[in-house]
Parts: C-alpha cells; structure tokens; sequence
C-alpha cells in the first residue's frame, strides 16, 4: 500500500462569525493530488469551511478560528504566515466565473507579474502554459489581447481556473464552479478538474450531488456546520454509514 | 421526492407480484408431478409468458427511473436489487416449466414408486423463495440467512435421492428413462434453492451494502 499523503491536516476545528459558530470542531484530512467534495444543504458551513483553506474569511472581521489546521505540516492560522504567500500556493476559482475587465493575457499574466515575472518571453511561456492546462488555448491563442470578458462562460471559468494555474498552486479551491454553466461546459470543467488533480489538489464545494459523485475520490458531507460524514465517494454514494447522509444524497432531507 | 417514494413503492409491488406467480408455478408444477395431473402441469407451462412479460416489464421500469431518478445509496441498492432478484425469479419460473414438462412425460408411464424425497425438497425450496420474498419486503433481518442456510439440506436431498434412484437403474435398468427424468426434477428443484439463495444474498445486500456472493458467511456476517 502506497501511503497517502495528506496535504491538509485539519484538526479540532471551527470557524466563528461573531458568536456564531459556523464550523463546529471539524477532523478532517485532505490527500493530496485527489478530488475532495464537501456537500451539503445551504448554510451547513461548506464553504466557509473552504474559504478557511487559504484564509478567505480573514476577510470578514468578525470571523475567527479554533483548533488546527495544517498546510503541508504548518499551521497556517500561525501569526508568522504570509497569507498572500498561503493564497498563491492554494488558489481559488468561485461561482461566478470573475475574470479581471482586461485581456486574456494579462488575466492570466497578473499573478506572474506581481511575483516579479517581468521578461516578456517568460511570461508568454507561462501564460502558454497555463492556458493549455486550463483546456483554453485551442480556443483563445488567437485572441489573446481580446477582453477576457469576451468569452462564453464555460471558457470565462477555464480562463479564471488558467489565472489560477499561472500562480503554480498545489491546491485549488473551487466554491461550486459550474453553477452557472450549461451542461457542455460543466462537463469540461469536470474533464479538467480530472485531468488537473495529477498536479494539483483540488477541494470542491458543490450543490451538484451528481457532480460530486462523478468527479471526487472523496465526498464531505456537511450538515449545521458539522462534518457528519467523510469517505471514498464510492461508499457515501452507495453505503453510506449514517442516516442524515443518506437522507441528504437521497433526496428525502428534512 | 413524493412521487418516486410512490414510483419505488409500486416497483417493489410488481416483483412481489411477480414473486407471487413463480411461487405459483413452482406449486403448481410439483402438484402435477405428484397427483398425476398433466392439465395442471400444461397449465403452468401456458402461464409462463405472464412471469416472462413481467420480468421485462420491471427491468425496463428499473432502467427507467435509474435515468430519470440518478437514485443514491439505499434507493440505488433497492432498485440493482430488484434487476437482478426478478432475473432470478424468472429462471425460476423457467424451471417450473422444465417439472411441469417433465410431470407430462412421468403421468404417461406407469408410477416407478412414491415420491419421498422430491416432496420434501418441494417443501424446502418453497419455503426459501417464500422467506427470500418475505425478507424482501420486511428488510433486514436473520430471514435471508435463514435461507441461505437451508440451501445446503436441498443439496443433500438431491444427493440422496440420485443415490436411492441410481440403486434402482442398478436393480432394474428398464426403468433408466424414468429414474433418470426423476433425477432431472431434483436437479430443477435444487437449482430454484440456488436461485432462492441468490435472492437472500442480494437482500442482504440491499441491507448492508456488502456482497456476500461466493464468499463463507461468518457469524459476524449474520448479525443483522
């Protein structure tokens, strides 16, 4: 048996607005170069939880944290973290696909950039690069000085996950990428987040129980900001141990 | 989600239905062979098409709502189930068939000697597929290992009746074609116990999610 390598290592922990306690005391890992689905009604907590993973919700102030959470074995809540850093290694790609109003190019050539890329030639290898990981450079290298907001949706999401890849992350975080894409570009993005987690690992939060259970390896379900449920997509989608799980993927919830 | 908790609930009805009528057949058939009435046996052999017809009526059903339905865990495990008890029931129907055949065939000749041990795995059997059907409905419980339990006596049974019957072609080889035909019914009642038994094994499935099939049943196993 090959050991597995736990990217995340989440311990004891929850996640606070104010006084309310939107994660509730979570154990969890996440293994790395997989597909990981966290699933759940509205509001149990999926996505802050998500959004905890590279420290997204620092930006709400009231929010605050409890219990551990490792990184490749460091403590990201640690006060010594740079949290730009942190996000460059674990991006995100959201709901809405959210390209900046500039060209395809300097979408994805931003990041690199400001990382201090500053050689043209360097940069149009990068951008190259990560346009064809994202599945978009067939589609778009004849109009890399187009508007990224140009582009249908599905290739708008490919373009932000390209954006993303362009930063050489080791996790992507995605907050249910395909909601707002019809059937043929979820299926692409699904392709690509495929193909994609033999380089990067990738956490999704999803609405789509169908989309979780084609694409991960293994499916989180959520409920009240508990973790009531963690295992091979396989086993939760066709055994799973407990009764609120069942009740939540089999559609009688509530 | 009503209406496919009533489209499930309507499924599971048409294999009992289903069950129903291959019980019947299975009767039936022994009845023929035992009191000599080569009318009920025709009958049996003339209702078949009804089990068959059923057979691809709830197997198209189940494809149906696996597409329309994408059901998940207990509702998936319900409805995989149900595809491959119903193969099982309709094979079963077939074999009840193959006595009621075999019944004509043993009225039109003179009696070779009382049925001992063919009514006794009549009973057996039937009782399986009974308790294979009952454990269907009422779920999880020790019924299907009950009838995976039983299954080992119907295969004894069919030993010692090819046994008692080889001992008589010895004595008397005139009679081969009748004692042979007589080995042909244990064999079909021994295979409709296998068939009982699958059934059971897939109960406990729906129920647990593991698959026993091919596999020793531990005591463990049979907690249920």
């Amino acid at each position: 048996m090959v050991e597995k390598k736990h990217i995340f290592e989440i311990k004891d922990f929850s996640i606070y607005y104010g006084a309310f306690m939107a994660v509730k005391t979570i154990t969890l890992n996440i293994e790395a170069n997989r597909i990981t689905a966290i699933i759940g009604p509205s509001g149990c907590g999926k996505s802050t939880l998500l959004r905890s993973l590279n420290r997204m919700n620092d930006l709400i102030v009231t929010s605050r944290v409890e219990g551990q959470m490792l990184f490749q074995g460091v403590d990201i809540y640690d006060k010594d973290t740079d949290v730009i850093e942190l996000r460059r290694r674990v991006g995100m790609v959201f709901q809405k696909p959210n390209p900046f109003p500039s060209s395809v190019y300097e979408n994805v050539a931003y990041g690199p950039k400001i990382r201090g890329v500053k050689k043209k030639s360097h940069l149009d290898e990068i951008v190259e690069n990560a346009l064809v990981r994202a599945d978009l450079w067939k589609e778009v290298k004849d109009k890399l000085n187009d508007s990224g907001l140009s582009l249908s949706g599905g290739q708008m999401q490919r373009l932000c996950i390209a954006r993303s890849l362009a930063q050489e992350p080791e996790v992507i975080l995605f907050d249910e990428p395909t909601s707002a894409l019809d059937p043929i570009s979820t299926a692409n993005i699904e392709n690509l987040l495929q193909e994609l987690q033999k380089t990067v690992t990738i956490v999704i939060v999803t609405h789509n129980m169908q989309q979780a259970a084609r694409i991960s390896s293994y499916t989180a379900f959520m409920y009240l900001g508990e973790l009531i449920e963690f295992g091979d997509t396989d086993t939760i989608f066709v055994n799973p141990q407990n009764k609120l799980t069942e009740e939540y993927i089999t559609g009688r919830f509530g | 989600m009503a209406i496919f908790d009533d489209e499930l609930k309507a499924l599971r009805e048409r294999v009992l239905k289903l069950g129903f009528m291959v019980e019947n057949a299975i009767r039936d058939s022994v009845k023929a062979l035992i009191d000599r009435d080569s009318d009920l046996a025709r009958e049996v052999i003339k209702r078949d098409h009804l089990i068959n017809a059923l057979d691809v009526g709830i197997d198209e059903e189940c494809v149906r709502l696996i597409a329309l339905r994408q059901p998940m865990a207990r509702d998936l495990r319900f409805i995989t189930t149900t595809m491959k008890i119903t193969t099982d029931l309709e094979r079963m129907g077939d074999l009840a068939v193959n006595i009621a055949e075999r019944a004509i065939e043993l009225n039109n000749e003179p009696q070779l000697k009382p049925f001992v041990n063919i009514p006794k795995m009549a009973e057996i059997t039937q009782s399986m597929v009974r308790d294979a059907l009952d454990s269907f409905v009422t779920g999880c419980s020790r019924l299907p290992y009950e009838v995976i339990k039983r299954d080992d006596e119907v295969d004894e049974l069919t030993v010692r009746n090819f046994e008692e019957l080889l001992s008589f072609m010895i004595q008397d080889p005139k009679i081969i074609a009748l004692a042979v035909k007589r080995t042909y019914i244990a064999k079909y009642l021994e295979r409709i116990a296998d068939h009982a038994t699958n059934i059971a094994e897939m109960i406990i499935y729906m129920c647990k999610g593991k698959m026993i099939r091919h596999t020793e049943i531990s005591e463990e196993m049979q907690t249920p």
